[in-house]
């Protein structure tokens, strides 16, 4: 007690230093990054007179987005898009993800890892492009399989490139998310599968995926997360004929002045993608037989 | 774990073709970025570097790894900073708000960057910033912080507290202590973090082509060359642009591993 006088000031430093560390984050992401949603938000409600934004509470923006017909089309094509692609990578890494976690040896296993992370550092650009020298109609696919007689024209600008594209863009990452919860499994539950004699397959279907549900649907979720907001492969690997709500919203900004709009179509893909990954996560972390 | 012979050679076979799928696109952009043929495809034509040579006399080229440079160098320390203070103040105080500082920090990345780019751009308008590095610069530290935050957390959680306060036991005022305990241990760390960085703002390219106008990052010159004149070389851009990331990357790489080590 007898230094009360000179305790506040150490308390109020030891604050200070504290505080120093920990509000240059929060500071920064309330100003550039909650700021900027919220203001998105009052947009929507804005309107637009003589191709200027006045600060309003109209509706209008919100009307078109439900009435609209080709909106509401969009909004259900970029879902079949990418949850058709959250599922069609998911089962294609699952294999992958098998022989990385029970086939490999752990020096092996770590190369391969790391190989996996190098396409997540190259310009998904470029990659996109190189899909486009491959899937052309004269590309390199056709090249190799027209002396076999094979030869298939459209390739390009179809649902199949662009499923091509949502896997070079989110394989890599669910097949490495996949192989972390499979490794992560307790291996006496495989050993005493075995020794029930219960059959590989058997063993995957009964044992592994339960156990491993959590990483497959979280990798499930990455997937559906980036494909529904990816603006490259719909435009370059799909041709930009059936437009997605991230190619909707460009078009939207670039072409001029229908803000509301698009932050309209903004905050319906944000609300999308928050359900979306708030139901998936309960279901992959709801307890078993419940 | 698997014993099955044929079982577990199918599944290497697989995993060599998800491979294969992942490095194909990869590959042949450095093929072609070297082969003369206008519009890429089998057979090649003949070796040349006539494309690294059309990019770099380009003049919006040259001024968009100027560009890249420079959001870059000012993004990447930035959000390194702010990211290992977040990092550091989790580890070392307890204080209210501290899990919605977490969860602050980790949300950008999770949000598609063309809505990023929307809302950053609107608000960046406002400001009297959009098409400007400055507003490019801005937004990077928004995606690259939480990348440099987990990294200062993976060193952290090896950290032992006790040995600050065996500093600060010992005399040391809370800055020295900071200084002669955390900084020599957490320095690789720092490094890294700011390595990757680096690589996430030289490859982004939504953000930076809604916020960013007229000046044009390299992914941006590329989706430029993307909606124009498709030519190799965009290979050419991607090829150098590759090593670029690629020689970050493993920087970071290096640090962390030799952190881990100690």
């Amino acid at each position: 007690m007898t230094k009360g006088p000179l305790a506040l000031p150490v308390r109020l430093r030891r604050a200070l230093y504290g505080a120093l560390w920990a509000a240059p984050m929060p500071a920064w992401q309330l100003v550039f990054f909650a700021a900027p949603f919220a203001l998105l938000t009052a947009l929507s409600f804005w309107s637009v007179r003589n191709f200027r934004l006045v600060p309003d509470v109209s509706t209008a923006a919100w009307d078109w987005l439900l009435t609209t017909d080709y909106v509401r089309d969009t909004l259900l094509r970029t879902l079949a898009y990418a949850g058709g692609a959250a599922v069609l990578v998911t089962l294609l890494a699952f294999p992958a993800a098998l022989a990385i976690a029970f086939v490999l040896r752990p020096r092996a296993r770590a190369a391969v890892l790391a190989l996996l992370v190098v396409p997540f550092f190259t310009s998904y650009l470029v990659r996109v492009y190189s899909w486009q020298t491959f899937l052309a109609d004269n590309g390199i696919v056709n090249a190799v399989l027209r002396p076999l007689g094979l030869e298939v024209a459209g390739m390009l600008n179809s649902p199949f490139a662009m499923m091509v594209g949502y896997a070079t863009l989110c394989l890599p990452l669910v097949v490495i998310l996949q192989s972390m919860s499979l490794l992560a499994i307790d291996r006496t539950l495989i050993h005493a599968a075995h020794n029930l004699r219960c059959g590989p397959l058997r063993t995957v279907g009964a044992v592994i995926v339960p156990a491993a549900r959590p990483g497959i649907v979280v990798g499930a979720v990455f997937a559906f997360i980036l494909c529904f907001g990816d603006f490259v492969t719909p435009l370059y690997l799909g041709g930009g004929k059936h437009p997605t709500l991230a190619i909707l919203i460009a078009d939207t900004v670039k072409a001029g002045q229908q803000w509301p709009r698009a932050a309209v179509v903004a905050l319906v893909m944000m609300a999308v993608l928050l359900t979306t990954a708030l139901a998936a996560l309960s279901f992959a972390y709801r307890r078993r037989g419940s | 774990m698997i014993a099955n012979r044929f079982v577990r050679r199918a599944l290497l076979a697989y995993l060599g073709l998800v491979l294969l799928f992942a490095f194909a696109p990869i590959a042949a952009g450095f093929v072609f970025s070297v082969n003369s043929d206008r519009f890429p495809s089998l057979p090649l034509g003949s070796f040349t570097l006539d494309w690294y040579r059309a990019v770099f006399e380009d003049a919006l080229v040259v001024e968009s790894f100027r560009n890249s440079l420079l959001v870059g160098l000012a993004a990447a320390p930035l959000a390194t900073l702010i990211g290992f203070a977040a990092a550091y103040a989790d580890y070392r105080f307890r204080f209210f708000g501290q899990r919605a500082v977490l969860v602050l920090g980790l949300l950008p990345p999770t949000i598609p960057v063309v809505i990023l780019g929307v809302a950053m751009l609107a608000f960046l308008a406002r400001l009297g910033l959009a098409g400007t590095l400055t507003a490019v610069i801005v937004c990077h530290v928004v995606v690259c912080a939480p990348f440099a935050m987990a990294v200062a957390r993976l060193r952290f959680a090896q950290i032992d507290p006790d040995l600050e306060i065996a500093a600060q036991n010992l005399g040391a005022s809370d800055w020295r202590a900071f200084a002669a305990v955390i900084v020599p241990m957490a320095w690789p760390a720092l490094m890294a973090a700011m390595f990757l960085s680096l690589a996430v703002s030289f490859d982004e390219y939504m953000i930076a082509w809604f916020v960013g106008g007229l000046n044009e990052t390299v992914p941006v010159r590329v989706l430029g060359f993307l909606q124009g004149q498709v030519s190799p070389r965009i290979h050419a851009i991607g090829a150098v642009s590759f090593l670029v990331s690629i020689l970050l990357v493993a920087l970071a790489q290096m640090l962390t591993s030799r952190m881990t080590r100690h």
